[in-house]
This record gives structure tokens, sequence and C-alpha cells, in this order.
């Protein structure tokens, strides 16, 4: 809502300058989202009359004009702009005025002829007007005035940005209502007065739509001049608003809206057929509406009609067919009251809102139809001239106000400050909320301009907000002390960000509706989450893998020249739209040589073995088991699945060679993709008794064929149920000479230790026995 | 005689002062006190002479002796200190060549923004909350007191989701508020939880992402009030900016889930800045998750994170934090 200060000024004038106000709104709850000036700063301009001009003996140009300033001596002002006649009236700069942008007026010879001012466009003065030359004013302007005051730019343009709860702030007349509640500064409203009919003619009004029109006001207008002008004062205040002047009752209709928040319509009377039904539109019907489109009408539309057909979309759109055109001389007055439930939702449905649309589905004081309807009699009457015939006012069931009821303690409760009941009284009684007290119970009846009190919160808020904000004390909490559970079985994904960037990874944030194509490439998945309404195609459906967005961030490093990549994410995927299949998952890549390139380190790429680590890092002390396997995204012979506790948690692997070509990725990135849920559980740490006696150790060199997995022979290994083995560990590959094609040697340190005694040579020697007879079970045979 | 002693003595440890290892240190070791050294000889020669001068040259020998040990044993020492001098040295580093290893990585700006808020609510007794992200029209609206059709509605231009099966629409969360109705619906008050997460609508510009971050904090306990909202809501923002006399305003305001409700300013350079939204928890959505309005109250406010990142780390373009860009997360250790 955009309107003069002035205009607001004319209904009540606190003594407060703009800026006050503008804060008194904000703080009120209706934010003022601008406040700027009608014009820039100038001064020194006077209306004045160009009484006659004539050609500047040395400019084909320019003229040399006598100008009435109000003095008794004209004076002399040479002037270029092509509109300038005798007769006119215009502004004036004098010697001494400063024009915006700092443009100072002296006295001054143009080609030989003393100019003693300027004449002024709408531009040179900052307050455009379209036309080329000189700003003309009417011919009643008083010579003399300065045009500051006649053209009343000492005003200001605020725009509140109204919530949806306030709409009976969506006029004039309600915020000035509000701000003399605030201030306690008297209104001065603009009464509209009863036109008396001068003609008989009326038009019958049937309600159809039940509580979706409960009330319809309808008065017809004959003799009307249409192309009468509309009065500048209304001009401005209208162009003030931001609405453009478009013919006089056109031009009244937004006036009243803006004036009284009542949206009004005028019909081509002589357009109707019969009488005016308000009901709700048929299935499949269409109608043409005001910005000639054609729309196709549901049947929970309500329209006007008359006896054959749809005339307007109520309270959103008028008909084009029925609106007022140049050769409308007869008219219908509109003044109606729908219900915001049957407005609400349809201008989105068919793709726009109207200034009326905005209100009603917001809500409109039902009580005040005929107010408006009077006043845009009147003002029309007043312009373009005609006879009124009386009222014809339909009513149904109108919205009930139902009393609410507020406790005085209940106040106390819930905003902790204590407020006497006659200050909570007092300050519904300001704005304008009838209220009845007995005891502890405030009673009150919500007038018709409000939709936002049904309950006691709704009035408590309006109790907070006149009472300030500001005012409400910053408490010492009194709320009891509790500590929060800390178990020590679990911790939080934050810990496996802390580790992942440990290990010299950063974290990326990568949107979660991506390229359909990410999709089918890295997850094989031809029927992801969709999005009917994404913003573009390639953000359409909801990832159900992190990898995508990994590679694409390693794209965006490698194209601005990094040479080494280390990225992880931490988010949810959609396996599909139901709250638990929306997993959180932590995943990583690595691209690049393993460690920065550096004085002492070697230039080996990062590789299976590097990711495997931190993967081990982020499990432990949990031990996972890795399984080859088969993933859209990963290389065949090199992709693990984990598994954890008997589940799969996860995979790791390098990026298949032909997405490392199709997304040009030059060397193939290594990555892994957990889920976070596995691993936010952890043991907790029992500790056990250290032995005094020394550990013995031994190296086991196993021979085996290739195909052997160590992990096969740790397996072995873990059948062997003697306690005092302490530690079977891998330390060596090796293949080549001394090996034979098809095998390699593995070497395992082998640590034996008891907690009680000494070990003796044969102790020891039957333990390591134990660990060679179950490898054997795998083809192993003991290195010569 | 004992003036050829003290000669002897002079020319001793004369070479002695001479050695520069330990080798020549051993060669003038036996030159002089070793078996056929000079000064062993003129012990040799003490048999020889009157008992008188015996005594006297004896005592005079053996204190040339001695004085020879002692200079022996400093020259040792000496030659032996500059030897360990030269290898360490010779072992010296350039100390300021880099460390070996793996550098340390980051977190992301928004994640370092929104550990620090968990951690000043956790200090106050807050658990953190989270929930699904595609959401079904009852958490991310009905229960939150925004019917269908409800203008409140178009301020958030909410992303669709197509569902097969066809029951309510289903969207990707507008807000973060729908955590607060699913923990609401299965926690009993005291409720005291923050919930940061990922939030979607449908707008991209300079100052909007399709996605971004938002933190919602739900307080429901008996006797809690607007007074306690401002207080914990100005303590968090004093701590998190770290000034004493940062200047908090809370101005009317609506939100269909709160009531009384209020945008949360703070005072900065260029004036009073939007950084959040709160209120006192509408009866109607304590209402939809069945708890007691009549004895319970409750306040909840959401900020952005992604906003208070750029504040917190001067951060002006808000793209930066999804291009994933090395040069721009590097600064973030």
């Amino acid at each position: 809502m955009k309107f003069s200060e002035q205009w607001l000024r004319s209904w009540v004038d606190p003594q407060l300058d703009s800026e006050q106000l503008a804060h008194l709104l904000t703080m009120a709850g209706l934010e003022v989202e601008e406040n700027e000036p009608a014009a820039p700063a100038f001064d020194n301009v006077f209306v004045a009359e160009v009484l006659s001009i004539a050609k500047h003996p040395d400019a084909d140009r320019l003229n040399v004009c006598s100008v009435n300033v109000g003095e008794a001596e004209p004076i002399t002002i040479v002037c270029g702009a092509p509109n300038v006649a005798a007769g006119l009236k215009v502004p004036c700069a004098r010697i001494g005025a400063t024009l915006p942008g700092d443009f100072k007026i002296k006295r001054a010879k143009v080609r030989g002829v003393e100019s003693s001012g300027m004449l002024c466009s709408g531009d040179e003065l900052g307050i455009p007007d379209g036309v080329d030359g000189l700003l003309l004013l009417p011919a009643d302007a008083p010579v003399g005035t300065p045009i500051r005051d006649y053209l009343q730019l000492d005003d200001r343009l605020l725009t509140l940005k109204l919530t949806p709860n306030r709409a009976d702030c969506l006029s004039i007349k309600g915020i000035a209502r509000e701000v003399a509640a605030l201030t306690g500064a008297e209104a001065k409203p603009v009464l509209a007065v009863a036109v008396a009919p001068s003609i008989d003619d009326a038009i019958s009004v049937s309600l159809h739509g039940g509580e979706a029109c409960p009330r319809y006001l309808g008065r017809v207008l004959r003799n009307v001049n249409t192309q009468a002008a509309t009065p500048d004062w209304m001009k401005q205040r209208l162009a003030r608003s931001g609405v453009r002047s478009i013919s006089a009752v056109v031009d009244v209709t937004n006036y009243v809206l803006l004036e009284q928040g009542q949206p009004m319509h005028a019909f081509d009377l002589a357009r109707i057929e019969g009488g005016i039904r308000a009901r709700f539109a048929q299935a499949g019907e269409t109608l043409v509406l005001l910005n000639e489109k054609e729309v196709k009408l549901d049947a929970d539309m309500l329209v006007i009609a008359d006896d054959k057909k749809a005339l307007a979309l109520a309270g959103i759109m008028g008909g084009l067919d029925s609106s007022v055109g140049d050769e409308t001389r007869e008219l219908l007055l509109e003044s109606a009251f729908f219900a915001p439930e049957v407005i609400a939702g349809k201008g989105r449905r068919l793709g726009f809102s109207s200034d009326s649309s905005h209100r009603f589905e917001r809500g409109v004081d039902f009580g005040a139809s005929r107010e408006a309807l009077e006043r845009a009699t009147q003002l029309i009457l007043d312009i373009c001239g005609g006879n009124a015939g009386p009222v014809t006012e339909a009513v149904a069931t109108l919205p009930a106000r139902k009393p609410v009821t507020l406790r005085v303690s209940r106040v106390a409760k819930v905003l902790g400050v204590q407020l006497a009941a006659e200050e909570i009284v007092a300050i519904l009684g300001r704005i304008g909320l009838p209220t009845a007290l007995a005891g502890d119970v405030i009673t009150v009846t919500p007038p018709s301009f409000r939709f936002d009190i049904e309950i006691e919160e709704d009035l408590i808020e309006e109790v907070a907000r006149v009472y300030g904000y500001e005012n409400i004390p910053v408490a010492a909490s009194n709320a009891k002390l509790a500590m929060l559970a800390l178990p020590g079985d679990a911790r939080g994904k934050m810990a496996l960000k802390h580790q992942l960037v440990a290990r010299d990874y950063r974290e990326a944030i990568n949107y979660a509706f991506v390229e359909a194509r990410w999709e089918a490439d890295f997850a094989a998945n031809a029927n992801p989450v969709k999005l009917i309404n994404p913003i573009a195609s390639q953000m359409s459906v909801m990832r159900s893998t992190l990898i995508g967005g990994l590679v694409a961030g390693l794209k965006h490093n490698l194209n601005r020249k990094q040479e080494r990549v280390r990225l992880f994410e931490v988010a949810r995927v959609f396996n599909g739209v139901a709250a638990d299949v929306q997993p959180e998952r932590i995943a990583a890549l690595a691209w690049g040589a393993r460690a920065p390139e550096q004085w002492s380190a070697g230039k080996d790429k990062v590789d299976f073995f590097d990711i495997k680590a931190d993967v081990e890092a982020l499990i432990a002390p949990r031990v996972a088991e890795f399984r080859r396997v088969a993933h859209p995204a990963l290389h065949p012979g090199r992709a693990a699945e984990v598994v954890l506790d008997g589940a799969v948690i996860g995979v790791l692997g390098e990026l298949h060679p032909q997405w490392v070509q199709a997304y040009e990725l030059g060397q193939a990135p290594v990555l892994f993709e957990l889920d976070v849920a596995a691993l936010l559980s952890v043991r907790r740490i029992k500790a056990e008794p250290v032995s005094k006696f020394q550990p013995v150790r031994r190296d086991l060199a196993l021979v085996v064929d290739e195909a052997v997995s160590v992990a096969e022979l740790q397996a072995a290994f873990a059948t062997v149920k003697n306690p005092i083995v302490t530690e079977v560990a891998l330390f060596d590959v090796y293949r080549g000479k001394g090996v034979e094609d098809g095998k390699k040697s593995l070497a395992f340190k082998v640590l034996i230790q008891d907690t009680r005694k000494t070990l003796t040579d044969d102790e020891v020697d039957a333990a390591v026995n134990q660990l060679l007879r179950k490898a054997e079970t795998c083809g192993a045979m003991l290195r010569a | 005689m004992v003036a050829n002693v003290q000669t002897l003595l002079d020319e001793g440890l004369a070479a002695l002062a001479a050695t520069s290892d330990a080798q020549e240190l051993e060669n003038a070791k036996a030159r002089y006190i070793g078996k056929e050294g000079a000064i062993t000889a003129l012990l040799r020669q003490l048999g020889a002479l009157p008992p008188e001068e015996k005594k006297t040259f004896g005592a005079t020998v053996n204190q040339a002796k001695q004085a020879f040990e002692a200079a022996l044993q400093a020259r040792r020492d000496a030659l032996a200190a500059d030897k360990l001098a030269k290898q360490l040295a010779a072992e010296a580093l350039d100390v300021s060549l880099p460390g070996r290893g793996l550098p340390s990585g980051g977190l992301h700006p928004v994640t370092l923004v929104q550990q620090r808020i968990e951690a000043l609510f956790r200090s106050i007794g807050f658990d953190v909350a989270d929930g699904p992200e595609i959401e079904n029209d009852f958490h991310n609206f009905e229960a939150l007191n925004i019917p269908k059709d409800h203008p409140a509605r178009a301020m958030a231009d909410t992303f669709y989701i197509e569902d097969e099966g066809g029951g309510e629409p289903l969207v990707l969360r507008t807000h973060t508020s729908p955590i607060q109705v699913r923990y609401m619906l299965n926690n009993q008050p005291p409720i005291k939880i923050i919930a940061p997460g990922r939030v979607y609508r449908v707008d991209s510009d300079a100052t909007h992402s399709p996605m971004f971050h938002q933190m919602e904090g739900l307080w429901v306990e008996e006797g809690v009030s607007f007074a306690d909202l401002k207080s914990v809501i100005v303590d968090f923002l004093r701590n998190f900016f770290e000034r004493d006399d940062l200047q908090v305003r809370f101005r009317p305001s609506f939100f269909p889930f709160t009531e009384p409700s209020a945008e949360i300013d703070v005072l900065g350079e260029r004036g009073w800045l939007e950084v959040g939204g709160c209120g006192m928890v509408h009866p109607n959505v304590l209402k939809n998750v069945g708890i007691d309005s009549e004895k319970y109250t409750g306040f909840a406010f959401g900020i952005g994170l992604d906003r208070f990142a750029m504040l917190y780390y001067g951060v002006n373009d808000l793209r930066l934090f999804f291009e994933n860009d090395l040069s721009f997360l590097g600064q973030f250790e």
C-alpha cells in the first residue's frame, strides 16, 4: 500500500514529523518499506503566466517571453521550449532559484538578450510528466504561488509492507484509524453524504452464492459524461499511490478503493440484460476479462451475472463487454462484500491478481459498503454530472462476529508483563474494539473491519502491539534448568565432518535438485523423484546420490586450474517421497596428488587405498568389511561396498572410466558415499588391563594364489580362539623373484602375549602353528 | 735440573695445545707421559739420585706430570666439544621448510556458523532436531495454521513434488518449521530444540537461492512468555556477534504459526537490519499437535543461516555459498 503522506494527514495529523510517523507505523506492525519525497528539493519556483512571446532576434529556436510572476512589472525570460505560447501558466524559476541537481538560476544574457529566470519543464523539476517542453499548469493556477505549494510537492510517499492479517490498513481510512489510536490525535474522516436519488431507476439484485456474497449494493446512474476530465487533485493522489489515471469513472472507483478500502466496480448499464445475480459460475462458462483474456471459469468461482450471462469475476476483475467505455452514459455502480474464502486463491489459479482481489481475499469491511457507494456516487456526480437512482441492497447472512474473551491473567502469562484490566480495556478501546469488563474477563466484539480477531491470542497480540514490544521487559528466565542427555555410545554428524576436515577435505554444499542425467549416470536411477515446478531443467529431479554434486564441484574447480581437489558433503538423498526414505549421507571425493605438491613429498596420485583409510577412520573403532561390488558410478574392478554389522552402509571406489571421459576429468577421482546414521553409533569404550609381560613378535610370510584375498586369510586367522594371540596384521605384499607367477607373498606380524606370565618358546610356537594350519585351509604355504 | 723439568713441561703443554684431533692428542700423550715419554723418563732417573735431591726433584716431576695430565684432559674435552659442535652444525636444518604430510581441510562457512549457534543454544539446554526435506502439506502448512488458499501461502513460493501415490500434495519444505511440528507430535513439554536445515523456495537471484538454510528454535514449557523470548533472542544475538551493546528490536509482524509475532531487527552500521522472525506459538499449532495450550505456552523463532554466515564473515554474495569454489572455501580453515 503506497500513499501520499499529505493525503493521510488530511484524515489525521499527529504532531510527528515524517520520519517519526514512519517509525510509529513500523513499530506498530505496519512496516514502512519506503519513505521517499514526492519531488526532489528545489526552491524559488513560482506559478507564472506567459503574457507574450517574440522570436529571439539572433536565434531561431529561442523566444523572448514577457512573464507575469505576480509582481507589478512583468519580467523577461528567454525560453527554448517548443510548447511555449502566450497565455500559458507554467512554472518559473526566479533569479536565485536552485533546481534539482544543484542547478542555480542566475541573471544571464542569452545571445545578447537579458533573461531573468527560467521557465521549467517537469523533468527540470524532478517530476517527469512525459511532456516535451514546459510543464503546463491549469488556467486557474494562481500566479505568484510557490510551485511547491501549488503542486503540493512537499509531500512524501510512504509504502507499507502489510502482513496478510492487516487488511484493515489497506486504505487511507484504515491507516488513519490506526494512527489516531496510536497517537491519540483526532481523526477527521471524510464523511460520505447520502446522495438523494434524482431518478427512480433501479436494478434488481438477487444473491445466489450464500455466504460467498452476503451483501450487494447497486445503484443506477444516468446521463453521466464519462468523457469528463479527472480533476488534478484526484489524479495527483492516484499517481502518488502508483495508480495511473484512465477515465473519470474508473479513477473514482480506484480513488474510493484507496480512500475507503472498498473495491468498487462500474458496469455499462446498457450491456446488462435484466437484473443482477451474484452466483457461482457454471463449470466451463467463459468470460473475457478487462485484461482482454478469456478465462474458463470453475464452479467454485463467484461471478456477477445478469439474466443471460456472466458480467464480471466477482471481487477480482470486471468483464470487458460490460466495462465503461467512451460511449457509456449509464452506469451501474457496485459496492459489495465477497467472503475472503471464495476470493482467495482464484486469482493465482488464473495467473493474475488485482487490487480488488488483494483486498477481498484478506477481508473488506462489510459494514461500510454503503458509505463507499455514497462516496463514489457523490464523486461521479461532481465530476461527470448525471442523475443517481436509489440504492438497491441485497443482504444474506453476513460474517458472524462472535465475542472473544480475554483474561487479564492470560495477558500476563503470555507476555510476561502485568497489565491492569483498565489499561488493557483502554488499549483495545483506542483501536476501535468495543469491550466489556467483568472481573478478570474482558469481552470484545470484533468490528466488521477486522478479520483477524477470533481467539484470545488475537487480542493479546493487539494489546502487545499497542503497548509496544519495546516496553515488554527482557526477562530473567524462570524456567527449570535441565541438562541435555549426552549418550556415550553416540556422536553427532558434526564429529564426522570434523574427521574429514582433519583428513584434508573441504566441505561442499550442493543443491538437492539435480540434472536427471546425473541420476542416470551415477545411480542408474531412471525414475528419480521429480519436481513439478523446477526453476530450470538441470534442477528438475531430487538426487538419490551425492556423487553428482561432488563431480560437478570437481569440474568447477578443475576449470579454475586447481591441481588437487578434495571435497565432501553431508546431505539428505531422496530414495522416494516418504519421510523414512530420505536418509542423510556423507560422501567425499579426492582427485590429484595424494599430498599437496611439496619439496619432500612424492607425486603419487591418490588411490583407492588412501580413500579406504579415510573410510576406515570414519568407521573406527568399529571395523567394516569391504567387498568387491558392481556400481553404476564406479570402476568395476576398483569398487567396494562397505559392510558394517552385516549391513551395506555405502560404497567406495574409483569413478568409472566412462564418466571420467564423459565429464572430462582427465584422471579418475576416488570417492565414497556412506549412510550417516550407520556412523553415529559408536562403541562406548571399556578399558582392558595392560599386561606386565613383554609381547613376542613372530612374522609369518605366506604364499597364496592371487585370487585369495587378505580378508579370507584374516577370517581364517580369526577362527583361532587362542587368547594369547593379540594381533595378526598384514605388513607386506610381495610379488616377483622367489614367488611363482599367479601367486603372491603376504607377510603378517603376529603378536603373542599373556597377561599372567612370561611365555615359553613352545607356547609361542604352538600359537604360530595354529595360525599356520588355518592359513593352509586357504591354500597358503609358508614362504621358503 | 728443576729448570729443565719446567722447560719440558712447557714444551709438552705447547704440544697438547697444538693438537687438532684425538690421534695427535694420543701421540702427544705418548711422547710425554707414555712408557717411553720424556716425563716418564725423568721419573725413572729418580732412583739414581741422592735421597735429599730425590725428594725435591720427585715432587717437581710429579707436579709436572699432573699438570700435563690435567691439560691433556682439558684438551680432550675441548676437542670432543669441538667435534660435536662441528657435527651439530653439519646436521642443521632449514627450519623454515614446510612440514610434511596432509594439511587440514575446512568446514563450509554455513556449517561453521551453524556449529557456533548450536553451541550457544546447547549451553542453555536446547537440543538439536531434524526432519525430512520432502514434506507433506500437513507438516509444512496445515499443522502450522496455514490453511489452503491462505494468503500466507503466497509468502513462500513452493516447490511441488510429483507423487504417483496421489495423496496430499508433497512439497520441498519451505521452512524448518515442520520440524517443530514433528518434534511436538512425538514429545511432550518441556520442549527446547533448535532445528537447522536446508529449505527450498522458487526464487533465484543475487540475494535468493532456491535452496538455503534456516534454523528454527522452539521452547514450549509452563510459564514461557514473550519476555523470555526477548531475553533468549537478545542474549543469543549479543553472544553470536560478540557485542554486548548490540541493539536489538522486536517489530510487530504476522506469521500464521505464532501470535503475537515479531520481526527481529539488529542495528547495523547502515540502520536496522532484519535478521529473523519470532513469536509465541499459536494455540492452533499446539492444538494440532496435541499439546494443552492452556497449560503450556511457548515461543518459536527462525533465522537464515546463510544470512548469519554472510554477516559473520562479511560475505556479500550469497551465490558463493553454493559454488564450492576451493578459492572461496579455502578461506575457512
